[in-house]
């Protein structure tokens, strides 16, 4: 038998990151010899459909449930109403880790996002190679506690040799894990190390949609490069740009293993992101009913900014037209 | 069989000198410099010694070639050794580690993909009542964010005693993901009616068209799913963090972290550190070199477009 396969352009999973709307198509004719073939298909969904109900459906719920409960983990949950919640808004380290969180995203995705355009253009604009979209996706395949490690290391304030570098330049060493102000910039950045060779070739994938004619008219109208980024790519890219940017953000509202290990929260609660309060309050506390609590304020707001990303994605797309 | 990845072929951009082109290039030296350069730096303090390396930080090699911080990560050095050698003497054993992880991946990947590609089977080429809800279903389970399910799936793995066992790391995302079906079913609806019919004709049965046909020539794709679950599994931390205690469910990246928490009071053995981050980060390159080409092309987009 002989196989041609073709493969549409596909996509990476993101971990638990929003879909975009997919335009799927579901055959609604029927043909005559089409018979139903619910067994059958009984068959192939169990494995699926169980890990689904179990692993993902029953704990959705259960959480929410757990949030209204008082509950150690040793003794059965006890339902407190909105206890959690009350405490939750008269926690100020609940709202120092909220802001927190909110610094990281903002640092992380503003960086993150104008790195990755300029990575992904000067891919398209200078070269398709693909040797060179691979050396731009290693650290992806890193963990994020290697690259944590690695980066506490060049940047650690004695011996790493990044602030060896800084010091050989006349500049006082920098503690940038160890300091207020610096630890959190510090690990936004790590993360953008780590993640935007990734956000950069899925704009590149976007950026591939976009005919090249249009660049060959631009240029013989005598257009720079300047202007054909901002009158070309940008507006045709606006649509997928949303979409990743909106994918980025939940990714890293989720922000936990790089603060685990390079800061554990500190110095003095600086890095402690919600997830790490979260993380602290079940297992160092044993305080699950508060724990969860927070996760559904953390499910709140991501659900609140995957809506308002459908409603741009919707408006955009009118763009490419 | 032939299993072609085709993308948009481009013309190639006229090649003239400009100023402005230069400088893309110096950026993009510079992007893959930074990119770059902490791998060599794990490689390089690796094979240093913990004295050397206090000695001689900016030395650009190895300072005293040694391989004796790859000897504290695997468990080869008695306690006193790796002590007089700036180490914690706590006995990581990373081969162990690394088995536990090569375990877990293993189970998740292949699990969760023959799984998934089951239900993408049912939701693409089987027709069935309830079919578009039951997809509806799966596709809402793509909104909520992987770390809300996270703490109760804890207490579930508690409650049926599977607390630090590969298999409670495992179990969570065993089955499938909503991504993972989502993704072949895309790829499943684009086989062509003909073919399975053709195959129907010569007597073949469904469950038969799905192992000969559709599986077949959908290679490509479920190699990239897997290769990618694959990293996936293997760089998770939160999730084997909660489940596992002691060695017998320790994996690499929670290792890691116990490593570097082991810190000794004469100041953090950097050296084992990046011999440990090597062992844990290089089957992953390997992995990804193997199969770059193939993943690299097929990053883009499915849902919009």
């Amino acid at each position: 038998m002989t196989i041609a396969s073709s493969s549409p352009p596909s996509r990476l999973p993101t971990g638990g990151a929003a879909e975009a709307p997919s335009r799927t198509r579901t055959r609604q004719g029927v043909s005559g010899e089409d018979r139903g073939d619910g067994r059958l298909a009984a068959l192939f969904i169990t494995p699926a459909l169980l890990g689904f109900l179990v692993f993902l459906l029953w704990p959705t719920l259960r959480g929410i449930y757990l949030s209204f409960t008082r509950f150690n983990l040793l003794t059965p949950a006890e339902w407190v109403g909105l206890d959690n919640y009350v405490r939750m808004v008269n926690d100020p380290i609940f709202w120092d880790s909220l802001w927190v969180t909110v610094e990281y995203v903002v640092i992380n995705i503003g960086v993150q996002t104008v790195a990755a355009l300029a990575i992904a253009v000067l891919l398209q604009r200078l070269t398709q190679s693909s040797m060179l979209r691979g050396i731009v996706l290693t650290p992806y395949l890193m963990s994020n506690v290697v690259a944590g490690l690695v980066w506490l290391w060049i940047l650690d304030t004695q011996l790493g040799i990044g602030n060896e570098i800084i010091s050989g330049l006349g500049v006082d060493r920098i503690p940038f894990l160890a300091d207020e102000t610096w630890a959190i910039p510090t690990i936004a950045l790590i993360n953008v190390w780590r993640h935007v060779g990734y956000t950069a070739l899925l704009l590149f994938a976007g950026l591939q949609a976009i005919p090249n004619d249009m660049y060959e008219a631009a240029r013989v109208d005598g257009a720079s490069e300047w202007r054909m980024f901002w009158r070309i790519t940008m507006p045709l890219l606006r649509p997928v740009l949303a979409v990743v940017l909106i994918m980025t953000v939940i990714g890293s509202f989720q922000v936990f293993d790089t603060v685990a290990v390079t800061t554990a929260g500190g110095p003095a609660n600086a890095t402690n992101v919600l997830q790490f309060y979260i993380y602290g309050s079940a297992f160092g506390r044993f305080q699950f009913g508060y724990a969860s609590a927070m996760s559904v304020a953390l499910l709140v707001v991501l659900s609140a900014i995957t809506i308002l990303q459908y409603r741009l994605t919707r408006a955009g797309r009118t763009d490419l037209g | 069989m032939a299993a072609v990845t085709t993308t948009t072929t481009v013309r190639p951009v006229r090649r003239r000198f400009s100023w402005g082109r230069a400088a893309g290039w110096t950026a993009m030296g510079l992007i893959v410099l930074i990119t770059l350069l902490p791998f060599y730096w794990i490689l390089r303090t690796a094979l240093s010694t913990n004295a050397g390396l206090s000695a001689d930080p900016t030395n650009p090699l190895p300072v005293d070639l040694t391989t004796s911080g790859f000897e504290r990560a695997l468990g080869m050095q008695s306690a006193e050794e790796a002590v007089s050698q700036g180490g914690a003497g706590g006995g990581l054993d990373f081969w162990r580690y690394l088995l536990n992880s090569v375990l877990v991946s293993t189970l998740i990947t292949g699990c969760q993909i023959f799984f998934s590609a089951m239900a993408a089977y049912a939701f693409s080429r089987l027709r069935w009542r309830g079919r578009d809800k039951v997809f509806g279903l799966f596709l809402a389970g793509m909104m909520v964010p992987a770390i809300f399910t996270l703490l109760p799936n804890f207490v579930l793995i508690k409650q049926l005693h599977l607390i630090d066992t590969l298999l409670g790391i495992a179990l969570p995302t065993m089955f499938m993901t909503p991504f993972a079906v989502f993704f072949l079913r895309q790829f499943f609806m684009n086989i062509p009616k003909e073919v399975e019919e053709a195959a129907l004709l010569d007597g073949a049965g469904k469950i038969k068209i799905f192992f000969r046909v559709v599986l077949p020539m959908a290679s490509t794709p479920i190699i990239t799913l897997a290769v990618l679950t694959y990293i996936t599994s293997w760089n998770d931390y939160f999730w084997p963090l909660m489940v596992s205690y002691s060695d017998s469910s320790r994996v690499l990246t929670v290792a890691l972290a116990v490593f570097r928490a082991q810190t000794p009071a004469t100041g953090v053995d950097w050296s084992g550190l990046m011999a440990a981050t090597l062992i844990a980060a290089l089957p992953m390159l390997v992995l990804f070199a193997c199969f770059a080409r193939r993943i690299v092309s097929s990053i883009g987009f499915t849902g919009i477009k």
